[in-house]
């Protein structure tokens, strides 16, 4: 394999990661205050679907992003509400709203465009376009460092840039402020965050929220900047691959890069049997390929490589003591 | 303990959350532009107006009862099994093997055999989560979640590359003749019962009611049964009395799986009499609503699985002969899960309120009162 293929599968492993990484960030928000979310998925896919919608309407990529966050927000308040403010079963919200997103997609893309349960596709200015960094053209002629920053680092779009700056700033906002320790603290033990005088439905529903807008920027970014255009089922599992490497990376933002650019690379040499056959030297199996991500998530979950230890509070809704 | 009497534990519950989720859906197909009475008018004629809609609905509900029997069952251990759907692909995977590869002289052994082998394949496929949570403490929900996205990957590997018929798209080829279930069409056709012949409702139907009755007499009426419940109400507890975790959990899991995977010889066997990618179609994901809306009670458990045998033929005619598309029958899937799993607090905490008040017994004279 010569160094361009490379770069084209590592530009593609950033490509396919980022949504990746937003909805693992999302989950990781949401789950270290203790509630569970396994409707990052459909969370994904109702902001897939409005946010392109809109940009189709207003022509505007910008405006169908605000759509799509909203799209995500009006369902993590559902999951807040039954969580949180009913203390209902945090798996089984998680699992509706993934369905009611499935369906709701298609119903309301077959109402609004009569195109079979999809968006009209997007011409490029109603898209996210590449950002070209500075120098890029220039320095593309310098011998390695130049088509790594050329063809890898430059010419995503923004929210890419976006997706990869929330790794530190989850990072900050988790381990350096009042906030994110509060946070944490709620998903540990929340009994201790009450005695303290802090909201412990108001911490989650702030969890929740930030998982919304996370979720929201990933949908938006899967239909107006990945694709141009929503069709059903586009998130196409996503949603619980996030899941995973939100397992894989321990509940950390600093490990769900790593788990979330493993699982991109995994798709992304998905797309090019021809690249795996030529380094292997022999064929392996497509399906083998995408079982991968899960298969990995079980043998960490079984704790055959490490421990995976959840927040300790997580699932279970909080009672106050009467 | 017991706030509320057990007919509104069992009916009212229910209903209410049932009525909110129907509500909803009604404003759905407001909201896409179309009549929400007239849509309901032509679901009851699709589905039940007709000897054909009819054969359509027992169909849809014999796999309904299968996977929400298996839902059911783990939740009576406080075990969320989702991975019924792969659970149901790995089921039809082994009818396929069994009805492919051995040569049966007669349905009704070969029918023995694929529910051997159908409970078999699913059985196993939820055994590896149950001894990952058993032993290693994985989180089962997520275990069983991605289980099901390695039994399709797993289906697809084996449709693709070492089963297929030869020709078009990933299949088998079509199982001996041998091997296919009289329909209602043949078994009710000498009573003097016309079924339309092109319906797939077929014996399995009855083998699910039997298997109501069975799972009814597992969780009431053995000491299994009873430790199960136990383990679900209280872990510690029932270790106290010495119920052993790592059974309770294999074993909930395995009848959970091998339940799950019985559906195959409806849908695999009894319907498409072949093996294709797309076999369970969702029916172990609306296991799910089928259990929380009967409560993991099998007589709710047979109700809510006709009901949505009722949507899924409904919403199939519905798609058919109007613009709605057949999604909204996952919508209406969703809003009861919703309301009859997540949101239950939602309808239960007003209705214990009411009850309460009702129940207040009325207030003793005080004396001054009874002296006047």
């Amino acid at each position: 394999m010569d160094f361009l293929t490379l770069l084209q599968v590592l530009d593609s492993t950033v490509r396919l990661a980022t949504p990746l990484l937003l909805a693992c960030l999302a989950g990781l928000f949401s789950e270290r205050a203790g509630i569970f979310d396994i409707g990052l998925e459909g969370k994904m896919l109702a902001a897939a679907f409005l946010s392109a919608a809109i940009a189709f309407v207003t022509e505007s990529a910008w405006i169908g992003l605000l759509a799509g966050i909203g799209a995500s927000m009006v369902l993590a308040g559902i999951h807040g509400l039954a969580s949180i403010t009913f203390r209902g079963n945090q798996l089984i919200s998680g699992v509706a709203i993934n369905f009611l997103a499935a369906g709701m997609t298609v119903l309301v893309a077959q109402s609004w465009f009569s195109q079979g349960g999809r968006t009209p596709s997007l011409m490029s200015g109603d898209r996210f376009e590449p950002v070209t960094l500075p120098f890029a053209e220039a320095l593309s002629g310098v011998p390695v460092l130049g088509p790594i920053y050329d063809e890898l680092l430059s010419g995503h779009t923004v929210l890419v840039y976006l997706a990869f700056a929330m790794v530190p700033l989850t990072w900050w906002i988790l381990f350096r402020t009042r906030f994110g320790l509060r946070l944490r603290a709620v998903g540990e033990n929340p009994a201790a965050v009450d005695t303290a005088g802090v909201s412990v439905v108001g911490l989650r529903f702030a969890a929740v929220a930030i998982c919304g807008v996370l979720c929201g920027i990933a949908g938006a970014y899967m239909a107006t900047a990945l694709q141009a255009g929503f069709v059903k089922d586009m998130t196409a599992g996503r949603g619980y691959i996030a899941l995973a490497a939100l397992i894989f990376a321990k509940w950390r933002p600093w490990y769900a890069l790593g788990a979330t650019l493993l699982f991109g690379f995994l798709q992304a040499i998905a797309l090019r049997p021809d690249v795996i056959e030529a380094v292997l030297s022999f064929r392996v199996q497509v399906q083998l390929l995408d079982a991968l991500p899960y298969i990995l998530t079980v043998v960490i979950l079984a704790g055959f490589v490490g421990k995976a230890v959840p927040p300790r509070a997580g699932g279970e809704p909080y009672v106050k003591e009467r | 303990m017991d706030v509320m009497p057990k007919w509104a534990e069992v009916l009212l519950v229910p209903l209410i959350s049932l009525v909110l989720a129907f509500l909803i859906s009604a404003l759905v197909i407001l909201g896409i532009g179309e009549n929400p009475l007239n849509a309901l008018r032509l679901m009851i004629n699709g589905a039940l107006g007709s000897a054909y809609g009819w054969g359509y609905t027992l169909y849809y509900a014999t796999n309904f009862m299968f996977t929400g029997l298996a839902v059911a069952v783990a939740f009576h251990a406080r075990l969320f099994n989702i991975g019924g759907e792969g659970q149901a692909l790995l089921g039809g995977l082994g009818v396929a093997l069994v009805c492919l590869y051995i040569p049966w002289p007669h349905w009704t052994i070969a029918l023995l055999g694929a529910m051997g082998a159908a409970a078999m394949f699913g059985a196993i496929w939820a055994a590896i989560p149950a001894w990952l949570q058993a032993k290693r403490g994985s989180h089962i929900v997520i275990t069983t979640i991605m289980f099901n996205f390695i039994a399709a990957a797993l289906l697809n590997y084996f449709l693709v590359e070492l089963i297929k018929a030869p020709g078009g798209d990933p299949a088998t080829a079509r199982f001996p003749e041998a091997t296919n279930l009289p329909t209602f069409y043949d078994m009710f056709t000498p009573l003097g019962l016309s079924f339309s012949r092109s319906t797939p409702a077929n014996v399995t139907f009855f083998i699910a009611i039997l298997a109501c009755i069975a799972v009814w007499a597992l969780i009431w009426r053995t000491k299994l049964g009873y430790e199960i419940r136990a383990f679900g109400h209280s872990e510690p507890a029932a270790k106290y009395a010495g119920i052993s975790p790592t059974k309770i959990i294999m074993v909930t899991m395995i009848i959970s799986g091998a339940l799950a995977g019985m559906m195959a010889i409806n849908n695999v066997m009894g319907e498409a009499e072949r093996l294709n990618l797309n076999a369970a179609e969702g029916a172990g994901f609306i296991g799910i609503a089928v259990a929380l809306m009967g409560r993991s009670h099998p007589i709710g458990v047979f109700m809510a699985a006709l009901l949505f045998g009722f949507l899924y033929q409904g919403g199939a005619e519905l798609a058919f002969s109007t613009s709605i598309p057949s999604q909204l029958i996952i919508v209406i899937q969703a809003l009861v899960i919703l309301f009859t799993g997540a949101l239950d607090n939602m309808v239960r905490m007003p209705l214990e309120r009411i009850f309460l008040t009702l129940r207040r017994p009325p207030k003793p004279k005080t004396k001054l009162e009874a002296a006047e």
